[in-house]
């Protein structure tokens, strides 16, 4: 009991992580090649941000189902501002993000101020934000083969360039700096502070005096802009924005979450947690792949973890 | 014996002159006066209901008054909300804590006032005021220590802190020492004494009689939401205190001996005991009789019923139904044994209000009502439940009335309903006539004495001691966790209750510490 229940979820996570990568390591000498792990840290990077925009929600005590269909909904908008109307680059970049913080904001409204659940306003909105996608880009993928430099977003590499031996994409760059620039947020900020402090005790934030509603707006807009980092990064990858993905995405994003320890009741979780979690969804797919299990065994695989991460959270707080 | 008012006024802190205030109608406080002096503990007395905690949340800003006024300082004051009280000076520390336990003691404590430098928090500044404030009342804790490992105790101390670092000078605390253990209480009062000696003003609500004669310098006396007495503690005397707050008559509501068949045995607890909640807890049952649980709240009545019922899991003892020696680990399992439970939260653990009248009559007994395939009798459900219904005298439109538009009363009879269907011939019944009104209250009482001369055997738990006076054949009473007596109903008074209810343990056992 010397260490407290969150680093020892964390630890855990982090100890299944190893296993996994010291157990597919043994069992295939191509898994750990460079190659490899790169493609494993490539294959995070959308889910890994949109995990991340997840673990605000649910620290605060709510949930997100809409970031999936949120982040094709950013990239069909970078799509209508880069390719329709032929914006220049940094322009489609901003309206990505500012219509994810914008679609966020509305979750947070119809939730904060209007009291619907969490669950209802974000299954709303998944289905809302899936269907003005497709009506926008008229349910065809919108290329980006006219905006120079988009695919370099996720596709480059500026570590590989400077470093050549570390040849990592600049999505997983870009991953690592929205981990970062979240971490220090939730532990730093105010907004961090009322993230938790929402999850933990609602009532209590409210009878301090803090405006409850304007916060819990705020972590949904947050979650919002950062699906819209997402939709840049997987549209820069597929160098088209595909308006009819998205959809399942969420469940990806929340399992990381709670892989990674951050508890669905809220008040707790890391940032780290959530990577770790998100890293270990990529490694198992990754390594099953290379064995040669099959698609679908993976799947039952991934849904067997995610039920032992949620019962290693029951048996933490029913210690705790 | 009451205090020279002119000279009190003068030197107030916070006075209040002719409080009333209504809920729906019902006369919550009426006419109340209250003062506080600066660096003085007045205790405030009284019954569950005499109006303690309505006074409070005005003077707190939580309720607002539908008459009298509230002077600060000789000036009068209005408070919209517990922010404005709070910055005024008036901190209150609720019987429910709360905190956010996720977060650290400091962080709970200046919520909505972190310290920054710029866009980021500044940490080491918000745990510096908070060790600040712990100095204050020389409490040894690390700010940085995440609240929800810390014991209720700690807990109080970081509201009590989080009161202070408001610049508090009028202190409410409502039952602070209920889940307190011996060690914890002294810590406790050596921090009230403290901050008396700074000179705030400490408004300390509780029922323990031994605590007065050692931490009051004033105690007032409600009732009824009036105002009794407001006496010097030296002056007075802790039988003169029980009279006081119980000197209500037992009003037109006749106390008739309720006869009794001297019934065998259905129900002998022995030992029955739950780390930090129940100790040593042995009581027997017979047919035909109503056994009265009386005490305070929190003295560990609704646990003894929902450890019985095997909604709760024990430490320690044995439950024999009929002579024959159960194991009970669920409700299931006592309901199969024969044992009802009439939850005191009819709403959220009696009744599933979203359902009808009948389906709420059938639902314990549904497997009678089976037919092939796992079709319900829906003929034969509805002919029982019309029976139940007239049986019972419930007031409802119909069978397929929705439970949650009946009235208090009336839904309380459905949930009797359910359980006299289910054939259980003992019943805890908890705080069977909360929220409801005086008629079906009466309705209630004649229901259970009806039942009881039926030959059911009737456990009445109740915070109201002339209904508990009025159907009980003999009284148990409660406080922390033990039983602290019984006594046949005849003999049973409100004084004799009070003074087993409010007796404090003279012996050195366990701690009693609230489940974290």
């Amino acid at each position: 009991m010397a260490l407290n229940p969150q680093t020892r979820q964390k630890l855990l996570a982090f100890a299944s992580l190893i296993v996994l990568m010291v157990f597919f390591g043994l069992a295939s000498p191509n898994f750990l090649q460079t190659e490899n792990l790169v493609s494993i840290l490539q294959a995070t990077a959308v889910n890994g941000v949109l995990a991340i925009a997840c673990t605000f929600v649910i620290i605060s005590g709510g949930i997100d189902l809409s970031v999936g269909t949120m982040m094709t909904f950013c990239s069909v908008m970078a799509g209508v501002f880069l390719t329709y109307w032929g914006l220049p680059l940094p322009l489609g970049i901003a309206a990505a993000i500012l219509f994810g913080a914008l679609s966020g904001m509305v979750s947070g409204v119809l939730i904060a101020k209007l009291r619907i659940p969490p669950f209802i306003t974000t299954l709303g909105m998944m289905m809302a934000l899936k269907g003005l996608a497709l009506v926008i880009s008229g349910t065809k993928p919108i290329y980006f083969n006219d905006t120079e430099g988009f695919t370099a977003i996720s596709q480059d590499s500026l570590i590989g360039t400077l470093v050549p031996a570390v040849p990592i994409p600049n999505a997983v760059l870009i991953l690592f700096l929205v981990a970062a620039l979240a971490s220090v947020v939730l532990n730093r900020t105010v907004l961090g502070r009322y993230t938790f402090a929402l999850g933990s005790n609602e009532e209590a934030v409210r009878l301090s005096g803090v405006n409850v509603t304007f916060w819990k707006i705020v972590v949904y807009t947050v979650s919002g802009a950062i699906c819209g980092i997402a939709g840049l990064l997987i549209a820069s990858r597929l160098n088209s924005a595909q308006p009819a993905l998205g959809q399942g995405y969420e469940l990806d994003a929340i399992a990381a979450v709670v892989i990674g320890g951050t508890s669905l009741s809220g008040g707790s979780g890391t940032v780290l947690g959530t990577i770790i979690g998100a890293l270990i969804m990529s490694v198992l797919t990754n390594g099953l792949r290379i064995l040669s299990v099959a698609q679908e065994w993976q799947t039952v695989l991934t849904g067997v973890i995610i039920i032992l991460a949620v019962y290693a959270d029951i048996l933490r707080r029913g210690r705790g | 014996m009451n205090t020279n008012q002119a000279s009190a006024c003068a030197r107030a802190l916070i006075s209040a002159r002719g409080l009333s205030k209504s809920f729906h109608g019902v006369r919550a406080l009426e006419d109340v006066q209250f003062d506080l002096r600066p660096g003085e503990v007045h205790v405030l007395m009284g019954e569950n209901g005499a109006g303690k905690s309505t006074m409070m949340k005005i003077l707190t800003g939580i309720y607002q008054r539908d008459a009298g006024e509230i002077l600060l300082d000789g000036t009068p004051v209005d408070f919209n909300s517990p922010r404005q009280a709070q910055a005024a000076g008036i901190s209150i520390v609720h019987q429910e804590l709360n905190l956010m336990n996720h977060l650290t003691a400091a962080q709970n404590i200046f919520i909505g006032r972190e310290p920054r430098r710029g866009w980021l928090l500044d940490e080491n500044k918000l745990n510096a005021q908070t060790a600040a404030l712990f100095e204050r009342i020389k409490l040894a804790l690390d700010p940085r220590t995440v609240v929800g490992t810390l014991t209720v105790a700690r807990q109080q101390m970081i509201e009590i802190a989080k009161a202070l670092s408001h610049e508090a000078r009028v202190l409410i605390m409502d039952e602070p020492t209920a889940a307190l253990n011996r060690e914890e209480v002294e810590d406790l009062f050596r921090v009230i004494r403290e901050l008396r000696e700074q000179g705030v003003g400490i408004v300390y609500i509780s029922h323990k009689m031994d605590e007065l004669a050692r931490i009051a310098d004033r105690v007032t006396v409600m009732r009824d939401g009036r105002h009794v007495a407001t006496v010097t503690m030296g002056e007075t005397s802790i039988d003169q205190l029980i009279a006081m707050m119980v000197g209500r008559e037992l009003g037109q509501m006749t106390r008739e001996p309720v006869p009794q068949t001297a019934g065998e045995v259905v129900l002998e607890v022995q030992g029955l005991a739950r780390r930090g909640v129940l100790r040593d807890v042995s009581f027997q049952l017979r047919r035909g009789e109503i056994l009265g649980f009386a005490g305070l709240m929190g003295a560990g009545r609704t646990e003894v019923a929902r450890a019985v019922f095997g909604a709760d899991p024990i430490d320690a003892g044995s439950i024999r139904v009929h002579g024959r020696e159960m194991t009970i680990r669920s409700p299931e399992q006592a309901v199969a044994a024969g044992i009802g439970y009439l939850s005191e939260d009819r709403k959220h653990f009696g009744l599933a209000t979203g359902l009808d009248v009948k389906d709420n009559i059938l639902l314990a007994s549904l497997a009678r009502f089976r037919k092939p395939l796992g079709f319900v009798d829906e003929a034969r459900g509805r002919q029982v439940a019309q029976e139940l219904v007239q049986q019972l005298a419930i007031k409802t439109p119909g069978l397929e009335q929705l439970a949650r538009f009946l009235s208090g009363g009336n839904q309380q009879k459905v949930v009797i309903a359910k359980w006299l269907l289910r054939d259980c011939d003992i019943l805890f019944f908890d705080e069977p006539t909360r929220g409801i009104d005086v008629g079906a209250k009466a309705e209630i009482y004649k229901l259970l004495k009806a039942l009881a001369a039926q030959g059911k055997a009737i456990v009445m738990i109740s915070s109201e001691l002339p209904e508990v006076l009025l159907l009980s054949h003999r009284v148990i009473v409660m406080c922390e966790g033990r039983i602290t007596g019984e006594l046949p109903g005849s003999a049973a008074t409100q004084e004799n209750i009070m003074q087993l209810a409010t007796a404090t343990t003279t012996t050195a056992t366990a701690p009693l510490t609230a489940a974290a």
